[in-house]
């Protein structure tokens, strides 16, 4: 009876969080799923939106520029970072942690800063075009800006750090005995690496894929301020609909069709290899993926390790090993300074005393800050985000820090269930779980409050506080539990003064987390904040639709540094909670 | 064929590391040493935790590149040879199977490497897999197996190619006590049945002394002593030696006039021993070789405790100065009390000397 019960009582701590997610997450997403297929005026259940959507020519131009994008995204994103992700693999346990920081950095560093930076570098008179004419590579600057190579380059910039995120780990699981053991079976190094690592790594590239996929699917900022008219996506039809046609159902129909999508590309993956890899858990399921996949997979890849075999020898013995051996950190150079620089570039731009964003500044001012601080618009909304974001905090870490408890202390059919609603609304693209909030918090009057802000962002930050104490909860030692409990402590004194200090280091970190997502989301914000209560990144986004200015450099480098500052507090918060 | 290689290969030298060492930093992990392994031969490499058994076997097999010193496999220099082209197999502690292959395509891999024909890799797999009985399992993934059957995958994986040496690094360390010993008999058993050679590390007595066709002491990254079981069992040359292999009652003393002079008392000396006079020595006494009673040889003592241990008893008792002895019981003789006055006794050729 005892045993029973009590665990029964850790699975109540997922309580609150599967309430609040049933009310602010599933409840908004199945409303649209119905408004999608209902008119608007009168309830009558109809498939018109979504005849219209799949025949109207405009319509189906913008799907398939959706997947192309998404697409190529997915692949720029997942080859460019795989070496990084390799070599990272292999630093040694102490340098890794600091070289992490080079991804880290701009994995959170706000997609509006991203952009906005390469707004600037890209731009006609931009640092790109100067260096390429000066250089003589190209007679008179070139326009990528308003064209598709400009979204590939901002979407896979803005991808990559996730992309590299979510192959790690899958990589630092290979056992380093194995290439070493193929190795002493008579494999050459081409070999050990395509037959053996890359085989390991494949659920982590697959992860990856999927995760960026279905990221960029939703993604509307990189292409509306980076691609012209012919790279309109589906949000950003989606937001059109809504906030210029007050069409509903129209954006409902969409918004399920990027949600359809979304889902049957993680039903296929899971198929093959298992939602929990994207946890960062290296399962190893070939037993999944159909045997045919992988006899087909494991020839392709013997015939890629030959010739691979083959080009290095010869390689070798052009250049010599020495010269093949620093290929891999040269390309690492140009893919962290690819990642790093354009963020870098809009630092000194806050800096300059010219009305235009010119680079390098004419002269060093700090007019822009001053305009910056003078502002009681811009100071409302940056003392606003810090609002939302400290509530949204709170919030997240409360109900995801408990959830992550029961899930850890529970077991059962229940376990993956609840897994799964946990992680969904990231998988989920935003800007459905955005567009369905709009229409809840419509009906309830929260548009426009910090409350429905708080709300709609605890939705988005509830899976990454989720994994971040899940994680720290995997090396906790619950015997530590038992031993207070045994010496007679109830069960909530056994949470205040055994289980919460001890993973103070995780709860802060995931506490950090949180107010980053909140401080730094658009997608909530462009349809729940209004009016009084625009936060900063919607004012930033108003901004760079109506025209750019110094304002918006300085505004940038305040967010890049205090975003940068909560992310380094937070990743050593993190890691001083994993070593204990 | 040059003349040196033919009489190399008289000798049956299959291995030699000739003058091998290597430092990390300032830790030394193996002074230079040098060490023949002769063909079809069962050679265990045995020494404490840090002694460099590790080292000296990735030296061997590649994985760790000398300071110094030449590694010779049949009579060739493999020294500046890379891992993969070495015809060295190596057997990990903790099997290094890979995981996303099934039992067949592991053991398949090292001829997939050597561009065997799909036939012939298929035939010598299920060879190799029926050798260590798990022909049917070939279809399986590694984590589909108990410890002892992913054990034994691995020895087929390394089996299968036929390498000139096989070297294992404490292959059953993971396994517990009754699978080992099973286990054991298993390589003794495949190393009959291929004729291979086999340099097999372990840092168990027990397991060395039942396995090897000779053993390899090694302590503080240099090599003690070379023999067979029983020559240093019998005649361990020092005192490292002696301790390690084998429990026995250990007497210091110094030689003065033709005998041992010890705090215990005065002893003959065995008869083949040479001991310079006036230098320390230490007297060694198996257990097996002291008895109760009175004779040439004496020593005395107070019970400690008696050890049943099903085949034998053993009787430990320390002795005034508080050196503890130990000697085996006759079968079927009732043990004395505990705290009970004893006397031992041995014959002066049943002790070993060593020099200290
Ligand atoms: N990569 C390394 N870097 C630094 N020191 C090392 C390294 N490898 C081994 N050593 C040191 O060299 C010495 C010998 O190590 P080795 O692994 O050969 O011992 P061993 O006899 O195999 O011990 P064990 O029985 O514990 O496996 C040890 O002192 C060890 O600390
Ligand atoms: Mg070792």
């Amino acid at each position: 009876m005892s045993a029973r019960r009590h665990r029964f009582g850790a699975a109540w701590y997922a309580a609150p969080a599967v309430v609040f997610l049933a009310v602010f997450f599933l409840y908004p997403v199945l409303r649209l799923l119905l408004l999608s297929v209902q008119i608007e005026a009168t309830g009558e259940l109809t498939t018109e939106h979504f005849h219209r959507a799949l025949t109207a020519e405009v319509y189906v131009r913008v799907l398939g520029i959706t997947f192309g994008v998404a697409g190529e995204t997915t692949l720029g994103a997942v080859v460019l970072g795989y070496p990084l992700a390799y070599w990272l693999a292999r630093q040694p346990l102490s340098r890794r942690g600091w070289l992490l920081m080079l991804v880290l950095i701009p994995f959170w560093t706000s997609y509006l800063v991203k952009t906005f930076a390469w707004m600037i570098t890209l731009d006609q008179s931009g640092i790109m075009n100067r260096a390429l004419v000066g250089a003589g590579i190209v007679p008179s600057p070139i326009d990528v800006l308003h064209g598709r190579m400009g979204v590939r380059i901002g979407m896979i910039h803005a991808m990559l750090p996730l992309a590299v995120l979510t192959m790690l780990p899958v990589m630092l699981s290979v056992e380093r005995q194995l290439p070493r053991a193929a190795a002493t079976l008579g494999a050459p190094p081409g070999q050990i690496f395509w037959r053996v690592f890359f085989h390991l790594s494949l659920p982590g590239v697959a992860a990856a894929g999927l995760l960026v996929f279905i990221t960029s699917l939703g993604f509307f900022i990189t292409p509306a301020l980076l691609g012209g008219p012919r790279e309109t996506m589906l949000a950003q039809l989606i937001i059109a609909q809504v906030q210029e046609m007050m069409n509903w159902s129209f954006a409902g129909a969409l918004a399920v069709m990027m949600l359809l999508a979304a889902l049957v590309t993680c039903w296929v993956y899971d198929r093959l290899f298992g939602l929990s890899t994207v946890a960062g858990e290296a399962t190893a399921s070939d037993r999944r993926g159909t045997l045919l996949l992988r006899g087909v997979g494991i020839g392709l890849l013997s015939a890629v390790a030959a010739v691979h075999a083959a080009i290095g020898g010869a390689m070798a013995r052009v250049l010599g090993r020495r010269v093949l051996c620093t290929f891999l950190p040269a390309y690492v150079v140009l893919v962290l300074l690819f990642l790093c620089a354009p963020t870098l570039i809009v630092v000194p731009m806050g800096f300059t005393d010219s009305s235009f964003l010119s680079f390098p500044p004419p002269g060093f001012s700090l007019r822009w800050f001053e305009t910056y601080f003078g502002s009681p618009l811009w100071l409302g909304a940056t003392l606003r985000s810090f609002v939302v974001g400290f509530g949204t905090a709170c919030l997240a870490t409360l109900l995801g820090g408990f959830a992550a408890l029961a899930l850890a202390r529970s077991s059962g059919r229940w376990q993956a269930a609840l897994f799964g609603l946990l992680i969904a609304p990231m998988i989920v693209p935003r800007i459905v779980i955005a567009l369905g909030l709009f229409y809840l918090f419509a009906q309830l009057g929260l548009v426009a409050t910090e409350l429905g802000m708080i709300l709609g962002h605890a939705v988005l930050a509830m899976p990454f506080v989720f994994i971040t104490v899940a994680a720290v909860l995997k090396g906790y030692d619950w015997r530590l539990d038992q031993a207070a409990a045994t010496l007679g402590a109830s069960r909530l004194r056994v949470l205040v003064e055994i289980t919460v200090p001890l993973l103070k280091g995780g709860l802060i970190a995931a506490f950090l987390f949180a107010f980053i997502t909140s401080f730094d989301d658009l997608t909530v914000a462009l349809f729940v904040s209004g009016g009084v209560t625009v936060t900063l990144p919607k004012q930033m986004w108003d901004d760079m639709i109506l025209q750019l200015n110094p304002t918006l450099a300085a505004v940038s480098t305040v967010v890049f540094v205090l975003v940068t500052t909560l992310l380094v507090l937070a990743e050593w918060m993190r890691r001083r909670g994993e070593v204990r | 064929m040059p003349g040196c290689c033919a009489e190399v290969r008289a000798e049956g030298v299959k291995l030699l590391a000739d003058g091998v060492s290597k430092r990390y930093g300032p830790v030394v992990a193996l002074e230079p040493v040098r060490l023949e392994v002769r063909a079809g031969e069962l050679l265990t490499l045995l020494g404490p935790s840090g002694s460099g058994k590790t080292t000296l076997l990735q030296i061997i097999c590649g994985l760790v590149e000398p300071d110094q010193g030449r590694i010779f496999v049949d009579g060739r220099d493999q020294t500046d040879t890379p891992v993969h082209q070495r015809d060295v197999g190596l057997v990990f502690q903790n099997y290094a199977l890979f995981p996303h292959l099934t039992v067949g395509e592991n053991v398949g891999f090292p001829l997939r490497m050597r561009s065997v024909s799909a036939s012939e890799t298929k035939r010598r797999v299920q060879d190799a897999l029926d050798m260590v009985q798990l022909g049917h399992l070939a279809r399986r993934f590694p984590r589909e197996l108990s410890g002892g059957q992913q054990q034994r995958v691995a020895l087929a994986r390394c089996f299968v190619y036929q390498p000139s040496v096989i070297l294992m690094d404490e292959p059953l360390g993971a396994l517990d006590k009754k699978l080992r010993e099973h286990m054991q008999i298993e390589i003794k058993r495949l190393h009959r049945a291929t004729g291979a050679t086999i340099m097999y590390v372990t840092h168990d007595q027990e397991e060395a002394l039942a396995l090897s066709d000779r053993i390899c002491l090694m302590n503080h990254a240099r090599i003690e002593q070379i023999g067979t079981p029983g020559e240093i069992y019998e005649r361990p040359l020092t005192a490292f030696a002696a301790d390690f292999i084998g429990i026995s009652t250990a007497l210091r003393g110094r030689i003065l006039g033709g005998m041992i002079e010890t705090p215990e008392g005065r002893f003959h000396l065995p008869p083949e021993a040479v001991g310079v006079e006036g230098s320390d020595a230490l007297l060694v006494i198996r257990p097996e070789r002291l008895a109760l009673g009175q004779g040439t040889n004496v020593i005395a003592g107070t019970v400690t405790e008696s050890v049943y241990a099903g085949a034998e008893t053993r009787l430990l008792f320390r002795l005034a100065t508080g050196t503890d002895a130990v000697l085996r019981l006759p079968i079927g003789m009732p043990p004395p009390p505990i705290g009970a006055a004893v006397t031992a006794t041995w014959e002066p050729g049943a002790a070993v000397m060593v020099p200290l």
